[in-house]
């Protein structure tokens, strides 16, 4: 994993304005990985599409963490449900 | 231009309280949010809407102002221009000078809220929005897509380089992030969804990573067996065919079919279906041989 592709969770939360206990809830409810070096951490590039939706989940909807892996959940169920539909489309 | 009810899009009534207004627009917010509703422009559109009621009615110098004049926002604007020549004539003050408008990017709203407010808005100190997704199709073909290649695509008056990967499936959307519309309230930019529209030219026909493709053998080839140059999309090969080798036959070549979507070097299967093609003018020698045959 490259060092550039790795983005300190420190400088997230501040950037938006957010509580580092957020992220930590996320990582433990399994949504969201972070990367550990050097007794630092990291959330990779990969993950801050999803984390931003978390975040704008959380403080702009006012969902609770329950809610967000419930909502989690059924989106990627309706993106595989999507890819299938264009999948089944492409062999007709 | 139409009027909009700003009270009808959040489904309250006119007298709403402030709270009332709140707890409506969130209920609306969390049903038509863009990240709740991937890739649907109807919900997107809403959205905007009631963003924008919210915008004018939890703002209580707006909401006077749309309440006073919303039908007749014409009117508003005469008198927009009265107050600001009364005011050069020394007349000044009144109820609409407490706007400090700056020029922002007000595309997501609409021409009435426009006219009504101006050509630009205060900022909300509520939540911050991401922008809008915007959508696009990229045309390719078969060949295209079987090398990862890069293509410059012009969004908004920009250039962007972007990698296209070989083995992408028609319908496949990828995202370029940050090449949407502009956040509200400071939020973040949305992204740009790309979806791969894939032309097939080819006589090879894809199931996923696998390719199929029938091809013509001549009677004495199945019979005989022998070889049969044939075309794949990574180049020529050469293939054996059997004796006594059905018409039908199928046969698989492992490797030589469609590249895996980000997985170098690796590829489908190719399967070859073979079409025994009967000779059909034959000459009188010819007739003679078969007879002879059909007689052994």
């Amino acid at each position: 994993m490259e060092q550039e592709d790795l983005i300190p969770v420190k400088d997230f939360c501040i950037h938006h304005n957010i509580e580092y206990s957020f992220i930590s809830s996320l990582e433990n409810s399994g949504l969201i990985s972070i990367t550990s070096v050097k007794r630092s951490s990291f959330i990779h590039v990969d993950e801050m599409h999803k984390l931003e939706k978390f975040v704008r989940l959380h403080y702009d909807l006012d969902i609770n963490l329950e809610g967000i892996e419930t909502i989690n959940y059924l989106l990627e169920r309706i993106e595989e449900m999507q890819r299938e539909i264009v999948n089944l489309r492409n062999k007709l | 231009m139409d009027f909009v009810d700003y009270y009808k899009t959040l489904g309250i009534s006119k007298n709403a309280s402030t709270d009332d207004i709140k707890k409506a627009y969130r209920k609306l917010a969390r049903k038509l949010h863009p990240d709740l509703n991937p890739n649907d422009k109807e919900a997107h559109k809403k959205f905007q809407q009631i963003n924008e009621a919210n915008e004018v009615l939890s703002d209580p110098e707006k909401r006077k102002k749309y309440d006073q004049y919303g039908q007749d926002w014409k009117h508003a604007d005469q008198f927009e221009k009265a107050k600001q020549q009364q005011g050069r004539q020394g007349f000044g003050g009144g109820d609409f000078g407490g706007y400090t408008y700056s020029s922002g990017d007000d595309s997501e709203f609409s021409d009435f809220f426009e006219s009504l407010f101006g050509g630009s808005r205060t900022r909300r100190s509520q939540a911050k929005f991401r922008g809008q997704d915007y959508n696009a199709e990229l045309h390719l073909s078969l060949h295209d897509v079987y090398k990862t290649h890069k293509q410059t695509l012009t969004i908004n008056g920009k250039n962007v380089r972007i990698t296209i990967p070989a083995g992408v499936e028609n319908g496949q959307v990828i995202r370029l992030k940050g090449y949407g519309s502009e956040g509200t309230n400071g939020g973040p930019t949305g992204d740009l969804l790309i979806t791969f529209v894939i032309n097939n030219n080819t006589p090879f026909r894809r199931d996923g990573n696998d390719l199929y493709k029938t091809e013509d053998i001549d009677l004495y080839n199945a019979l005989l067996g022998g070889e049969k140059t044939i075309d794949t999309l990574g180049g020529k090969i050469k293939l054996k065919v059997s004796p006594g080798t059905q018409n039908g036959t199928k046969i698989r070549l492992k490797g030589k079919g469609f590249p895996v979507y980000k997985k170098e070097g690796e590829f489908g299967d190719l399967y070859i279906t073979w079409n025994v093609k009967l000779p059909t003018h034959l000459t009188e020698k010819q007739k003679e041989l078969f007879t002879e045959l059909s007689k052994l």
